[in-house]
Order: structure tokens, then sequence, then C-alpha cells
């Protein structure tokens, strides 16, 4: 079964992070990266990617069909997806194991687990 | 795509419809099996029920060999597991339990909750087609991750049975199944997995708790509330009962809130009187409830245990502060009044119970507080 695991942070602890001090913004990777390594070593992540932020987004959205161009993301959320992997596992209890296991973000992070519609 | 689960509840479905069939005519068989238990186990108690030696043929279905069984076993703990799986919202889990592991109809269900069946059978569709859709295991959980996923299981089993016990809705009559079917979950439940302190913490509160049953009710059906309770009507084989598997559960040395709110039931339960009662013990008891599991009900039962040694001025001192919170909870303004009366603030007494009787359904509760409104 494939899992698309979004990760998401509350938007005060993602503005925590911008502060962040250099050495401990890459401590914090480095735990970003032994998860990503150790799942990917197992052959439980078949892809991935980190989003730069929210102030980087671009969002177009259709009015009665047309396109329509506008700054930022597409909801105002308390909470901001800064990533995603894409988890190759046998079933929803594995996928929510390595999302337990998730350290990226602050105290009060979130991941959605998803499946994939696979034909 | 059919999942495991479909198949589970496929086979339950079955074996009701065999033992439907069969019991009438043949009665209970020498070796009811394990299978028994689960899934046609409804309809042997309403047989049961109507027999004379009801307890004792249920003493016989409790001895089943489970133990030579072991596939069974591992059966039915993986559909609970399943059906009470976080992944699915908790209204679901009860409904699922009760309709794959406890045989309930989607009727039932819906008369057990208040809700119409088109909603319970939604609920159940859903749930069933979330279980395929994300892949829900049908197993039973790691070990490292059982503590957790059994308060799941724990929490469904103690909702069914407080809403069978004492019933949120306006018809309690059809209800009191409920209460006796989470308790004979909880009894297997305790029995497939015999060496977790916290279940038999819940089947020891179950059991207590119901063993007042007599009592709750005078003979018009007006309850009767715990310092008025003729305690002779208690029934004296289900506290020793109940007393025994918090000793047992105490042996192990895991303590959790189940057991704790059982204990606070024993003390009840072992009290010559309403006065006689060790309120002490049962604050201690209280203040660890609150450290394992603090909540504003929690604290408002403390509080009401603290009036009575430490006078009503303090008790009433503490729930004030819990209003925020419980203003919705007909319980907490039926408490304040009881202190208020205590304190000599009638007219406050008054006020608090019409708010509580606004907010109460429970035919048998709304009863009692009329009466409390109409005496002053």
């Amino acid at each position: 079964m494939k899992y698309v695991l979004m990760f998401a942070d509350r938007v005060e602890d993602q503005k925590m992070w911008e502060k962040m001090p250099q050495e401990q913004m890459l401590a914090a990777y480095e735990q970003v990266n032994k998860w990503f390594d150790e799942h990917s070593r197992s052959g439980k992540i078949v892809g991935g990617e980190e989003l730069r932020g929210p102030a980087s987004s671009t969002t177009v959205r259709f009015k009665n069909g047309k396109p329509i161009v506008t700054d930022g993301p597409f909801i105002e959320a308390k909470e901001i997806v800064g990533g995603f992997a894409i988890v190759e596992v046998k079933d929803l209890d594995e996928a929510l194991a390595m999302a337990k296991t998730w350290p990226g973000g602050g105290e009060g992070r979130i991941v959605e687990v998803r499946p994939v519609v696979e034909r | 795509m059919l999942g495991d689960f479909d198949l589970a509840e496929e086979v339950v479905q079955d074996s009701l419809v065999v033992a439907l069939e069969k019991w009438p005519e043949q009665g209970i068989p020498d070796n009811p099996g394990a299978w028994l238990m689960t899934t046609a186990r409804r309809r042997a108690i309403d047989i049961l029920r109507r027999d004379k030696r009801y307890r004792e043929k249920l003493a016989l279905l409790e001895r089943s060999p489970l133990a030579h069984e072991p596939s069974e076993t591992d059966d039915r703990l993986r559909l609970i597991f399943t059906c009470c799986h976080p992944a699915l919202s908790q209204e679901a889990q009860v409904a699922l339990t009760l309709r794959a592991v406890v045989g309930f109809t989607t009727t039932e269900i819906a008369s057990a909750f208040l809700l119409t069946e088109t909603t319970v059978a939604q609920r159940i569709v859903r749930a069933k087609r979330k279980i395929v859709d994300a892949h829900i295991p049908y197993r039973m959980p790691d070990a490292s991750e059982l503590a957790g996923r059994l308060d799941g299981v724990l929490s469904v089993l103690y909702l069914m049975f407080n809403e069978g016990y004492l019933s949120r809705g306006t018809q309690v009559g059809m209800r009191r199944d409920l209460a006796d079917d989470a308790l004979w979950l909880t009894r297997l439940v305790a029995k497939l997995m015999p060496d977790q302190p916290e279940v038999m913490g819940l089947l020891a509160l179950m059991t207590l708790s119901i063993a007042r049953s007599n009592a709750r009710f005078d003979d018009s059906g007006e309850m009767v509330l715990l310092p008025d309770q003729d305690r002779r009507l208690w029934d004296g084989v289900a506290i020793a009962e109940g007393i025994q598997l918090l000793e047992r559960a105490g042996a192990m040395r895991a303590s959790g809130p189940y057991q704790i709110q059982g204990a606070i039931a024993a003390l009840h339960s072992e009290a010559k009187s309403w006065e006689e009662t060790d309120w002490h013990q049962i604050v201690v008891l209280y203040d660890s409830l609150v450290r394992m599991a603090d909540s504003p009900v929690v604290r408002l039962n403390r509080a009401v245990a603290l009036s009575h040694f430490a006078g009503p001025e303090m008790a009433l001192g503490e729930i004030n502060d819990l209003a925020m919170s419980l203003e919705g909870y007909h319980l907490f303004h039926a408490a304040r009044a009881d202190l208020l009366d205590r304190v000599g603030e009638p007219a406050l007494a008054r006020d608090a119970r019409l708010r509580a009787l606004e907010l109460c359904q429970n035919p048998a509760e709304r009863s009692l507080l009329e009466r409390k409104i109409n005496q002053k």
C-alpha cells in the first residue's frame, strides 16, 4: 500500500523555525535526514520533498473557469504543510508507525497519512 | 475489494444464524466452544435470561474451554482491536464493535444511542469503507503499541457501559442491556488478555456498579441516589467479585485510571452506610486519578467527596473554579445545588437545580431533580 505522509507545522512554530540559529537548524535537519535515510534504506520511502515556506507560494484559482493568479497559499490555515513523503508499506499501522517517529518541526507538529489511489 | 474485516463480519453473521436456528430446539451445547461466546452470545443470553438457572448456565459459558482454542481467541481479539482502531472515529468504533463483536443489529444500536437507523448504518458503512481504503490491518497491535491501543478499546467499553448504566437519553428501560453487554465484552477481553491490570480494573468498576442495580430504583421506578440506597439490596457476591478483581489487578503493580475508579467504587461498596464511608481514602484516590487522567468531571467528583470531611464550603470553592468547563453538564449543577443546600443557600440551590433540569434528559434523573425542587 502506498501512502503520502504530509508534514505540517503550526504557524507559530514555523516562525520560530525561520528565526532559529544556524547550528540549531542544522541539528534539526540532521534529524530529518536521518529519518529519511533510515526509511529509504529499508525501502519504505519511494519519494518525498521539502517545500519552501508559504511566503514563496503562489496560487492559481479558477473563477468561472478562468485562471487567476494570486500570492500565497490557497487556504489561510493555522497549520502549514512543509513537505511530504511517499511511502510503500504493508498497511496503515506501518505508515502510522513511521508518522509517529517523524522528527521535523515543533512540539505541535502534524502528520497526515493518506492512502494513494492505486489502479 | 473485500477486506479481511468484511470476511470476518460475514463469518460472525453466519454463526449467528446457525445459533439462532439450533439453540431454541437443542438447548445449549455441552461444549459451547469459543465461537458461541462472541457471535451468537447475545441471542444465547436472551434465551438464558428466561431460564431460572440463568446464573449457573452463564457460569458454564464463562468456563468454555478458550485455552484450547487459541486461534479463536486471536480472532476475537483481532476483531475487537480492529473495530477500535484509532484511525476510526470513536462513534464508529462503538457502533462497529457492537455490530461485529456483540452482534447488535443496526436497529438495536440506533435505539441504544437514540440515533436514527440511517445514521448508524452510514456510520458503519463509512467505517468499513475506511478500513478497506486506508488498509487498516486486521490484526493484533504490536507489543510496542499494545498499551495505547488497549486504552482505545477500554474507552469504547467504558462508554458503552456508561451509556447503558446511566442513560443520557429519554428511554431508560431499553438501555439496561447495553450495560450488561459492555460487562460481558469486558469480561471477554479480560479473559483473553489476563495479564492486563487495567482491563481487570474496568471489569471491577463495572461489576461493582452493576452490584448496586437493585437499589438504584425504587418500586415506582424513581431513582435512588447512593446516600439513600438500601444497601441490603446490593449484590454481595458481585461486590466480592469486584474486590477480588481489584486485588488481582493490584498485585500486578501497574496502577491506572480504571483500577483507581474501581477502588473508589469498592470503598463505597464496603461502607456499611453513607456516613461510614471512608471519604478520606476516596479523596486520596481522586488525587491520584487527577494526576493520571485529569478532567473537570474527575475534579467535580473529588470536590464532592471532599465536602464530606472538609465541609461543603471548601468543596463549593473548588467546584466554582470548574463552572466554565462544566456549564453544560447537568451533574455539575446538581452537585452544586446539594452543596448550596448544605451551606444554607436554598434559593441559589433551587436555581442550580433548575439549570440541571434544563440540561438533563434522563427521565429518572429529571424526576429526582423535580422532586427536590418541589420539596423546597
